[in-house]
């Protein structure tokens, strides 16, 4: 079967309709048959069509992502009750612990990402990630600081994510690579994204997994549960009405 | 030594010399690799098309993954935004540009 790949961190100018559509046939020419895009909570729905209508000409399928920058635990969890439902893909910015903490044991979750810039909030130590693995929550790296970056500080950069990466694979924390772009000409191929993951001692397999089969993964788990039909995890309803035999 | 061949597209608005593609290409394995990692790649230019933006680059089998790497990181050729694409590795240039179909 022929690999999925996709990138669920794409920034897009939503202002800038030509710009955007110009950046998804990018994006398809590259290889990747799915992209998600962060949207502001109060996105109207004519947005997310047009974004939509977008993505099929170019045959990419299309995933709405909120960016959930909480201040408090308290805070995130509001959120997750306001927005759950409406968005396909829910991430994280962790900005503090505690909201990291409570983000990583929460189901609704499915993204945590961390600043790449302020390291002592990068908060993916053992304890967050065994939280993450018992709630199937995913850890999240944006490459774009890693092609911006320069010198002593993506040195840095590196060694914090090397560490963060030994970290998730020893607790089996599912890894999501993304790009986290803005700009055409930051887009890379999706084993080129891969291929820079090695540079904090990823292996080749794990880095293709985390832009194909992970975060297709999540999308397709997060469509089957905001589905009118879905129950619960492996029960569904497939027929209502009359015709239905009673027990 | 096994040899193999990359072909590469420059996405940019302007045109480079060969020059500043290959100093740009050497740059990027000596920041992340260092002039001992670069020194391995037995890094060189076969073919520019500088009309096509298309080029050929030879690297040593052992230093692939790593050539790799140091191109997708690359986001500017003599201080103009570019991006540098891998098309195809093959083991000779005749393969590399059947599968390119050049």
């Amino acid at each position: 079967m022929k690999r999925i790949f996709a990138d669920l961190h794409l920034c897009l100018n939503l202002r800038e309709l030509e710009q955007t559509a110009h950046i998804i046939r990018k994006t398809s020419q590259l290889g990747y048959r799915l992209i998600a895009v962060p949207f502001l909570s109060n996105v109207p729905e004519e947005k997310l069509a047009q974004l939509q209508s977008l993505c099929n000409e170019v045959d990419v399928d299309f995933a709405s992502r909120i960016d959930l920058k909480p201040k408090t635990p308290k805070e995130l969890l509001n959120s997750l009750r306001n927005f759950r439902r409406r968005f396909e893909i829910v991430a994280v910015m962790c900005d503090s612990k505690s909201v990291a903490r409570q983000a990583a044991k929460d189901r609704r979750v499915d993204l945590l990402n961390f600043p790449s810039i302020d390291f002592r909030k990068r908060f993916f130590d053992k304890a967050e990630a065994e939280l993450a693995s018992k709630s199937f929550v995913s850890l999240e790296i944006d490459l774009k600081p890693l092609l911006i970056m320069e010198g002593p500080v993506r040195t840095r950069l590196l060694s914090y994510l090397r560490r963060e990466a030994a970290i998730a694979q020893e607790f089996h924390v599912p890894f999501v690579l993304s790009s986290g772009v803005s700009e055409e000409l930051l887009l890379r191929k999706p084993r080129e994204l891969a291929s820079l993951a090695s540079l904090f001692d990823l292996d080749a397999s794990s880095a293709i997994k985390a832009v194909s089969e992970n975060p297709v993964a999540i999308v397709r788990r997060n469509r089957e549960k905001l589905d009118s039909r879905f129950v619960a995890p492996g029960i569904r309803v497939i027929r209502r009405g009359k015709d239905c035999e009673e027990m | 030594m096994r040899w193999r061949y990359l072909a590469l597209r420059v996405e940019a608005e302007d045109m480079f010399t060969s020059k500043e593609l290959m100093d740009t290409i050497w740059g990027s394995v000596s920041k992340l690799y260092g002039e001992y990692g670069a020194s391995r790649t037995g890094l060189a230019l076969i073919d520019y098309d500088v009309e096509e933006k298309f080029v050929i680059i030879r690297a040593t089998h052992t230093s692939l993954e790593n050539v790799r790497t140091a191109i997708a990181s690359i986001t500017k050729i003599g201080n103009k935004p570019a991006a540098i694409h891998l098309l195809a590795v093959s083991g000779t240039i005749k393969a590399l540009l059947k599968k390119t179909r050049h």
